[in-house]
């Protein structure tokens, strides 16, 4: 039987705003199927955003939604998470929103590894407002701000997010629906920060003027610059270099914060016992 | 009654807690930072929770996360916080987001003097933020006013929807003394919740209010799904650049403010000041905050040496007692002293509402309290 997909979408809302061809759309299509796999009631489950194309993703999707200031997604998801922790929450954020402007809130969301469900949708680009350098954009590239190619080095999100101590990152793109939805499914199964680099494209404000006119060019740019990871793997050194693993980077168990936050509760009310550092295993 | 020893931030704190906040989320700053300190053993206390964020911005994202879904939430700093926080205030306004900012004020601007008093941020509290709103800020004059005006701080965010100031500033969140203290049964009496809609659950358009009116955000998670934006949005809550609606928005979001406030002179039954004497004053001095402590003394001393003198104590400072203030004006004419540290931004909103600059000022900016023999000295050269 198909999948209707409008159980889950404010299709009042459509169509959307994003360009023809824009892998958000099939982000879109994945996360809605991982929350039906889930079996997820929409009524437990928080969609946040942040600025950018990706921010109108929380217009379309037909749950609890808050469409955020630029860069603040995982700061705002950490409150309606830390008051809520048996609800869902996802945040969507762009690689501007998420490692540019919201690197801090980043960092600390992966750190703390609260459970939320972080989809960074990577255009390599600052696609809303046209074509300015984005944290992702590959050096030599060309952009609106930085015409003569961009010098910036390139920020690998998941290694950010693994440095930070996020206990789930992992890498796909939008070339793979089907993929994609089982790495969702693997990423909201996980209790802990779950970190999704979600590469997408953007033939409109990268494509054109970087020899990518279609949104073909760009899909078949992002599937030479992604491998998976065991096949990575067995690349050389230099040849890793221009090639991104996907798949699962990193899956451990590890203290949730909400968890963690119900023991000061406890403590605090007298019905358990002060946490010490004797309660982690990592002493430093 | 109770009394409590205990200091400004604290009283503070243990008032947000007993007006039913559950989330506290912030980032440590001068002199604020004991709000933090004592919501972090208060909060886990009753079920709720604390959070030391990685930066101000943080800190007031989260909280305002916490707010979105129902639960009454706060947050505390001081001025470059505020600054920081600027644009989630925004969103908190445009959104109407029920929220309690205490900014525990110091001198300015940028770091400035972080250990020492100031009330320079009376400016920012009315406008912190890019775009057309309006504020309501809530200014505490003693221990006990740190207390009942943070627990006036949640009632009115969530009968307005919308972030609230509470000024304290560095000498009254560190003073530490007794505060007599309403009764919690008289303190829960008073609490108000945000209004919610219980109607079918098609039926449901938050935004959909008439003018003058704030918007009614149902608690998360209940059924009733809708979406929160800091673009202008329409009745139902989604973006919408429609010049009429953006239009109806902002006369909204300050109408539901202001006009209310004039229209009703106040936005709540509690006094939006206090008067000291000034039945039959012939000079009346106006002071606030902590300055106010210090005017009572001057007060005192004035009359001492025969000089019938009173003092006007604004407690509400946006939108401000204007029709009170009006009056004052009318009656002590040129006999007017105002006093605050900073360069007058209260006398500059005296000005704009009685209409008139010939008053006498005692202004200060260098971080050092005003005493009240420096304000008797002023009051006697102006007669």
């Amino acid at each position: 039987m198909a999948f209707n997909y409008d159980d889950y979408l404010r299709v009042e809302k459509m169509p959307t705003l994003w360009c023809w061809g824009c892998g958000d759309g099939v982000i879109l299509k994945a996360t809605i199927r991982a929350i039906k796999k889930m079996g997820w009631n929409m009524d437990d489950v928080c969609v946040i955003s942040g600025i950018g194309c990706s921010g109108r993703f929380s217009s379309y999707i037909d749950c609890n939604t808050i469409h955020t200031t630029h860069g603040r997604t995982v700061a705002y998801a950490t409150g309606v998470k830390l008051v809520n922790p048996d609800k869902h929450v996802i945040v969507v954020a762009g690689d501007g929103d998420g490692l540019a402007i919201g690197g801090n809130h980043t960092i600390h969301g992966c750190r703390r590894n609260i459970d939320l469900n972080f989809i960074l949708i990577n255009n390599f680009i600052y696609g809303l407002t046209n074509s300015q350098t984005s944290p992702t954009t590959p050096q030599g590239m060309w952009t609106v701000s930085q015409k003569n190619g961009n010098i910036d080095p390139t920020f690998d999100a998941c290694a950010l997010a693994i440095g930070a101590g996020a206990s789930f990152v992992a890498r796909e793109s939008m070339l793979d629906p089907k993929k994609l939805e089982k790495v969702l499914v693997k990423g909201f199964e996980h209790k802990g920060f779950s970190f999704f680099d979600i590469m997408s494209n953007c033939h409109i404000n990268l494509g054109r003027k970087n020899k990518m006119l279609s949104a073909m060019d760009n899909l078949k740019w992002i599937d030479s610059i992604t491998m998976p990871l065991k096949k990575w793997e067995a690349l050389s050194k230099e040849e890793q270099l221009n090639v991104f693993p996907t798949g699962v980077l990193r899956q451990v168990e590890q203290d949730e914060y909400c968890d963690m936050y119900a023991k000061i509760i406890a403590a605090a009310q007298g019905k358990g016992p002060k946490i010490t550092q004797d309660d982690f295993a990592k002493k430093i | 009654m109770r009394e409590v020893i205990s200091t400004g931030n604290e009283l503070a704190a243990k008032a947000a807690v007993e007006a039913g906040a559950r989330f506290f989320a912030g980032y440590p700053i001068t002199p604020s930072s004991e709000v933090m300190h004592e919501s972090s053993d208060l909060l886990p206390e009753v079920g709720g929770t604390c959070i030391q964020m990685e930066d101000e911005i943080a800190g007031i994202s989260a909280a305002l996360g916490a707010s979105m879904t129902g639960v009454k939430s706060f947050t505390a700093t001081s001025g470059p916080g505020i600054s920081l926080k600027a644009e989630q205030i925004g969103l908190g306004f445009i959104a109407e987001i029920p929220l309690v900012i205490i900014n525990v004020m110091r001198g300015g601007p940028s770091t400035g003097l972080p250990t020492r008093v100031s009330q320079a941020d009376i400016g920012q509290a009315q406008y912190p933020t890019h775009g057309d709103y309006a504020s309501i800020t809530l200014c505490a004059g003693s221990l006990t006013e740190c207390y009942t005006q943070t627990v006036r701080g949640f009632n009115l965010a969530e009968t307005y929807m919308t972030p609230v100031f509470v000024l304290l500033d560095e000498t009254i969140g560190h003073m530490h003394g007794k505060a007599d203290l309403p009764d919690l049964e008289e303190i829960e009496a008073s609490i108000v919740n945000r209004a919610t809609f219980d109607g079918p659950i098609a039926d449901y358009r938050p935004y959909d209010v008439p003018m003058n009116k704030p918007a009614v955000l149902n608690p998360m998670f209940k059924g009733y799904r809708f979406h929160v934006t800091g673009l202008h949005h329409g009745p139902t809550g989604f973006p919408t650049e429609d010049a009429q609606q953006c239009e109806f928005n902002i006369e909204r979001l300050t109408g539901k403010i202001n006009t209310v406030a004039l229209e009703n002179d106040g936005l709540d039954d509690l006094p939006d000041y206090e008067e000291y004497m000034l039945d039959d004053a012939e000079v009346c001095l106006i002071a606030y905050g902590s300055i106010g402590l210090g005017a009572y003394e001057a007060v005192q001393k004035l009359r001492a040496e025969g000089i019938k003198a009173g003092l006007f104590r604004p407690i509400m400072i946006w939108p401000s007692p204007a029709k009170k203030l009006q009056e004052i004006g009318a009656r002590f004419k040129d006999k007017i002293f105002v006093t605050e540290l900073n360069m007058g931004q209260y006398s500059r909103e005296i000005e704009r509402v009685i209409k008139r600059d010939d008053f006498t000022t005692l202004l200060k900016a260098n971080g050092r309290p005003i005493a009240p023999a420096e304000m008797v000295a002023k009051v006697k050269e102006m007669l």
